[in-house]
C-alpha cells in the first residue's frame, strides 16, 4: 500500500470557525399550512402548461435510474420534449437495479395498524429530525399510486397465494409495509421503469443519449438552462440547451471507494452543478449500512450488499469473549451476545440501519470481531431453519443466500453470514426546495443526488420510494409550474457566452487532467481517499479525527494534480480519464463533508459524535442548536476566503412532535 | 497464484485488435475476475501503458454491465455466473487464461473488452414495454396475479440483459433475451391488453439484429440469471398466438 501522508501539524486545532463562515438562511418554501396539506395546497397552486404548449419545452434529464427514467418518461408521456443522458450504455444499467429489499407504500391495507401518519412518524423519526416533514407527507401520499403504476408496466411484485400483493416489514418499523419482488425488487422497478423509458424514445417525445457523461453545467441569466457533456466513446465535448435541467444521478457513496455502491456510481454531475452554485445539503449524512460483506482482501472492490430483509430472519451475535477465535458453530448458545435483541428488545435485530451499525461497529472496535481479519459480526439463520424448515427459508432469501455463497465461498444454511457496515446511502445532496428545485432556479433533482426526505438517517425500503414519487410523481408537478411562465422564450442559444465557459471549464480540466503526467493512476488516490474518510468521517466521528481528515484530504488533493497519471487519449473511451475526473471531485467533495462533520455539532442518524452520547451509548441530538439542514456553498476558486458558507434553513415539526428516537 | 493473461486490446471500433499478453503474479484465488483485470490495471498503470478497458458496475452480478469471454466461453468457466462473480478459484496456478470481449456480429467492438450491446435495446424499445402512463394505473390489487404466476413471471424477468446468451449462441441469436421479455410480460394478467403487437414486434426488431435460433441450448448455460429454455420456445409460441388471433391483446 502507498504511504499516506502524514497530517500536518496544524490538523487538530482547526476549528468549525477555521473552515466555515454562516450566510443567510434558505427558504425551502413549504406551504404555509398544516404539513399533511401542504401537497394539496401545493399542487392546487401550480402553474400549467396547455398539452399543445408542453412541446416548445425542452427538458434535460441526466440519469436514468428510477428517478430520471420515471421523470424523462412522465415528462414525455405529458408532451414535453426531453433530452436524457446517461453515461451507462442503456437506461436500464442504472445503480437502482441494485437494490434489493423492497418499496414503501403508505397503502395501510391490512388491519396492522399502519397509515399514512404513521408511515410519516417512521420515516421523520427514522431520520432523527432532520429532514422535512412536510416532504414526509408528500412521499406518503404519493406511495400509494407508486406501487399500482409499477405494477401496470410490468413489476411482477410478490404476491399472497390469493393474488393479493404481498408486503414485509422491514427495519426501523413494526408494521408491514414493504412490497418486494424477491431480492430483485430495484432490478424488476429499474427495468419497468426504463422499458417505460423506451417506449417514450420509440414515441420521439424522448431523446435518449447513452455513454455520455454530464461533466458541467450552463448557468446563464441566473438559472440552469444547459449541460456540458462528453461523449465516453468518441471524447467529443458538447453543450446542450434546455429551459430546465433535472439532475437524477444518484448518491456519492462512492467517495468511499469500498461502498456497496456500483463502481460507475459517482458525485461528478452533483459536484459540478454545486460549483455552479447549486448548495449542497448535509454532506456528512452518509448511511453505514449494517450488512456488507466485510472486506475479506486487498484487492477486494467493494462491500456487496445483502438485503437488510435477511434481519427478518436472521440473527445477529458475536462471541461473549473477546478474540475468540473458535469456529461459530463451537461457541455454545450461552457463550454468544446477541447484542442487538440484548440492547433493544423491543426491535430486536430490526433496529434502524444507524443503530445496527453503530452496535456492530461498537463490537467490533472492542475486539469482539469475527471472521479472518476480526471485522464482522455473524448473521445467523440457524434458528430460523430450525423454526420454519430450510425449504421456508430458502425460499425468502435463496438469491442472496447464493449471492453471499459466490462472494464468500460459504453456504450461509450450514454456516452463519459474516457481515459488517459499509458505506451505502447518501442523505445528504443537492439542496432542494419544496419543489425539488436547487438553490439554482431551472435545476432540479430527483432520487438520491438531492437531500429530501431521510434527514440524518433512511429507513430501509424508502429509497426505491423517494426516487420513484420524485421521478414519477413529483417533478411532473413541480417542472411545468417553473416552465410555465416561460412560454415564448426559446432555449438557450447556443453561442450564448455562458455555454462557450462552461465548454471551455471543461475541456481544460480534461486537458489539465490528461497532461499532468504524474505516476499514480487515479484508482489509488482514490482508495487512500477511502481510508482518510473510514478513518475520519466513518461509523464513528470526533473533532480531532475531522480535524485531521480534512488536512489528510488537502494533502492529497495537492498531491493529485501533482502527480495524477492518465494513460492514453481524450478522443477515444478511456476510463482511466473518466475515474480521474471523478477523483478529482471527490477530493473537493471529501473536504466539506468532513467539514459539514465536524461543524454539525451533535449526533444523530448516521453523524455519530463520540462527543455526543448519551450514558448508554446512544446518539446525543442537540435540537436546539441543530434542528436544521446545513446547506452549502463552496468558496469561489481564488477566493480571499477560503472558508466554506453554510445557509440554514429551520426545520419545525408539528405532526410528529422532537422525540428522542428510542428502539429499546 | 501466477496467471498469464491473453486479453485482446483493441482502440476503437475501426482498428485492428490483437491479443497481448500479461501476467499477473500475485493474484489469489478469493479474487473476482474483474478484480483481477483491476490488478492487472493497476500494473499496467505503474509501467506507463494503458489499461485494459472492459465493463463493470455494480459487480454483484444484477446490472448486466460486465461481459467477455474467457477461454471461448461467455462470462468464464462456472456456469450460470456473470463475469464479476466468476472467480480466481475456477483457475489453476500457473494457467494461461483467454480474455476476449463477448463475440457477436451484434456487438461491435467499442474498445478491448467493451462491446456495443444497443441492439439489445433496440428489441425493448420495439415493444417490450407497456403503454400505461404514469398517474393511469388502477389498482395494483383489483388485478389478481397468482402466487405462482408471479413466480412464474419473475423467473423470467430476471434477465439482467448482459448479451452472455448471445455471445455463446453459434448463431448469434438473442432468442433468450428476447423470450424473457416477452413471456415475463405475457404472464402477467395486467400487462396483457398489447400481448400480440407485443410479441410481433419484438421478434421482428430481433430478427433484425441476430440470428436464428438452432435450438443449440449454449445460450441457457451461460446465462447469469438461470434464463430456463422454455423462454425460447415461448417466443415462436407467442408469435404464433399474436398471428392466429390476430389482435392487439
Amino acid at each position: 500500500m502507498t504511504p499516506r501522508p502524514e497530517a500536518t501539524s496544524t490538523a487538530t486545532t482547526l476549528g468549525p470557525d477555521d473552515v466555515r463562515t454562516v450566510g443567510t438562511p434558505v427558504d425551502g418554501h413549504v406551504p404555509d399550512v398544516a404539513p399533511d396539506l401542504a401537497w394539496d395546497d401545493r399542487r392546487l397552486h401550480y402553474d400549467l402548461v396547455a398539452p399543445a404548449n408542453r412541446r416548445r419545452f425542452t427538458v434535460i434529464v441526466v440519469g436514468t435510474g428510477l428517478a430520471g427514467a420515471g421523470a424523462a418518461a412522465a415528462l414525455g408521456e405529458l408532451g414535453y420534449q426531453v433530452e436524457c443522458f446517461t453515461l451507462h450504455d442503456a437506461p436500464r444499467r442504472a445503480h437502482s437495479v441494485a437494490a434489493q429489499g423492497g418499496i414503501n407504500a403508505a397503502r395501510a391495507r391490512k388491519v396492522d395498524n399502519d397509515s399514512l401518519h404513521r408511515f410519516v412518524k417512521d420515516t421523520v423519526k427514522g431520520g432523527d429530525f432532520r429532514g422535512r416533514e412536510a416532504d414526509a407527507f408528500r412521499l406518503a401520499q404519493e406511495s400509494v399510486r407508486v406501487i399500482d403504476h409499477m405494477n401496470a408496466i410490468g413489476a411482477p411484485f410478490a404476491r399472497e397465494y390469493g393474488g393479493r400483493l404481498a408486503t414485509r416489514s422491514f427495519g426501523g418499523v413494526q408494521v408491514s409495509r414493504t412490497y418486494y419482488t424477491r431480492g430483485q425488487t430495484g432490478q424488476q422497478l429499474q427495468v419497468a421503469g426504463a422499458d417505460a423509458l423506451l417506449r417514450q424514445v420509440a414515441r420521439g417525445t424522448v431523446t435518449l443519449h447513452t455513454r455520455q457523461e454530464m461533466l458541467d453545467l450552463v448557468v446563464a441569466d441566473g438559472r440552469a438552462q444547459g449541460v456540458v457533456v462528453r461523449d465516453l466513446v468518441t471524447g467529443k465535448v458538447r453543450a446542450v440547451t434546455a429551459h430546465a435541467v433535472i439532475l437524477a444521478t444518484g448518491g456519492y457513496g462512492n467517495i468511499y471507494d469500498k461502498s456497496t455502491l456500483a463502481r460507475n456510481s459517482n458525485a461528478t454531475a452533483a459536484w459540478r452543478a454545486h460549483r455552479r452554485g447549486a448548495y449542497f445539503a448535509n454532506p456528512a449524512f452518509v448511511q453505514f449500512h449494517p450488512t456488507a460483506l466485510p472486506l475479506m482482501s486487498q484487492w477486494q472492490s467493494k462491500t456487496i450488499l445483502m438485503s437488510e430483509s435477511l434481519r427478518n430472519d436472521g440473527r445477529i451475535w458475536v462471541p461473549l469473549r473477546a478474540d475468540d477465535d473458535r469456529a461459530p458453530q463451537d461457541v455454545p448458545e450461552d457463550e454468544r451476545d446477541y447484542y442487538l435483541e440484548r440492547r433493544y428488545p423491543t426491535f430486536g435485530n430490526l433496529t434502524p440501519r444507524d443503530v445496527a451499525s453503530r452496535a456492530a461497529r461498537e463490537r467490533i472496535d472492542a475486539g469482539y470481531g469475527v471472521g479472518p481479519l476480526k471485522n464482522a459480526v455473524y448473521l445467523d439463520f440457524a434458528d430460523a431453519i430450525a423454526r420454519l424448515g430450510k425449504d421456508a427459508v430458502v425460499a425468502r432469501y435463496s438469491n442472496l443466500f447464493h449471492m453471499y455463497q459466490q462472494a464468500t465461498g460459504d453456504d450461509p444454511l450450514s454456516t452463519p453470514m459474516r457481515i459488517a457496515p459499509g458505506a451505502h446511502f447518501a442523505m445528504g445532496g443537492l439542496w432542494s426546495d419544496y419543489d425539488l428545485m436547487t438553490s439554482v432556479p431551472g435545476l432540479f433533482v430527483g432520487g438520491e443526488v438531492g437531500w429530501g426526505y431521510h434527514g440524518a438517517n433512511r429507513l430501509g425500503a424508502n429509497s426505491l420510494l423517494s426516487a420513484c414519487v420524485d421521478g414519477w410523481f413529483t417533478l411532473p408537478y413541480a417542472v411545468p409550474s417553473y416552465l410555465a411562465p416561460l412560454l415564448g422564450t426559446p432555449a438557450l442559444a447556443p453561442d450564448h457566452d455562458a455555454v462557450a465557459e462552461s465548454l471551455d471549464a471543461v475541456r481544460s480540466r480534461t486537458g489539465r487532467l490528461l497532461s499532468t503526467g504524474g505516476t499514480q493512476g487515479p484508482a489509488r488516490f482514490h482508495r487512500r481517499l477511502g481510508e482518510i474518510l473510514y478513518r475520519s468521517a466513518g461509523v464513528t466521528r470526533t473533532p480531532e479525527g475531522l480535524a485531521e481528515g480534512i488536512a489528510d484530504v488537502r494533502a492529497l488533493r495537492e498531491e493529485f494534480w501533482q502527480d495524477v497519471r492518465v494513460t492514453g487519449e481524450g478522443d477515444v473511451l478511456n476510463q482511466e480519464l473518466e475515474r480521474a475526473g471523478r477523483v478529482a471531485d471527490y477530493l473537493e467533495m471529501a473536504e466539506l463533508l468532513c467539514v459539514d462533520a465536524l461543524d454539525r455539532d451533535e449526533s444523530c442518524g448516521a453523524h455519530f459524535r463520540a462527543d455526543h452520547q448519551t450514558p448508554g451509548g446512544e446518539a446525543q441530538r442537540d435540537d436546539a442548536a441543530w434542528c436544521r439542514v446545513s446547506a452549502w456553498e463552496s468558496p469561489a476558486p481564488g477566493a480571499t476566503d477560503a472558508r466554506f458558507v453554510r445557509h440554514d434553513e429551520p426545520l419545525t415539526f408539528q405532526a410528529v412532535p422532537l422525540q428522542t428516537r428510542n428502539y429499546a | 497464484m501466477k496467471l498469464t493473461l491473453e486479453v485482446w486490446r483493441q482502440r476503437d471500433a475501426v482498428s485492428p485488435g490483437a491479443f497481448e499478453t500479461y501476467e499477473v503474479t500475485d493474484a489469489t484465488p478469493e479474487m473476482t475476475l474483474l478484480e483481477l483485470l483491476d490488478r492487472l490495471n493497476d500494473q499496467l498503470v505503474v509501467e506507463g501503458r494503458e489499461p485494459v478497458a472492459f465493463e463493470s458496475d455494480c459487480r454483484e452480478g444484477i446490472c448486466g454491465c460486465c461481459g467477455m469471454d474467457v477461454d471461448g466461453r461467455p462470462h468464464g468457466p462456472q456456469a450460470n455466473t456473470p463475469s464479476c462473480e466468476q472467480h480466481v478459484r475456477s483457475f489453476q496456478d500457473g494457467d494461461r487464461v483467454v480474455l476476449e470481449p463477448l463475440r457477436s456480429a451484434a456487438f461491435p467492438v467499442v474498445r478491448d473488452l467493451v462491446v456495443d450491446r444497443s441492439a439489445l435495446d433496440r428489441v425493448i424499445q420495439a415493444g417490450g414495454h407497456v403503454a400505461v402512463d404514469a398517474g393511469t394505473a388502477p389498482d395494483a390489487d383489483a388485478t389478481t396475479v397468482g402466487y405462482l404466476t408471479a413466480e412464474e413471471a419473475l423467473d423470467f424477468a430476471a434477465c439482467i440483459g448482459c448479451g452472455a446468451c448471445v455471445a455463446a449462441c453459434p448463431n448469434g441469436s438473442a432468442m433468450l433475451f428476447t423470450g424473457a421479455r416477452i413471456t415475463h410480460l405475457a404472464k402477467l394478467p395486467q400487462t396483457r391488453a398489447e400481448r400480440g403487437t407485443r410479441a410481433r414486434s419484438m421478434v421482428a426488431q430481433m430478427e433484425h439484429d441476430f440470428g436464428p435460433c438452432s435450438t443449440y441450448g449454449e445460450c441457457a448455460i451461460v446465462c447469469p440469471a438461470g434464463i430456463p429454455l422454455s423462454a425460447i420456445a415461448a417466443v415462436g409460441k407467442e408469435r404464433m398466438r399474436a398471428f392466429l388471433r390476430n389482435r392487439a391483446d
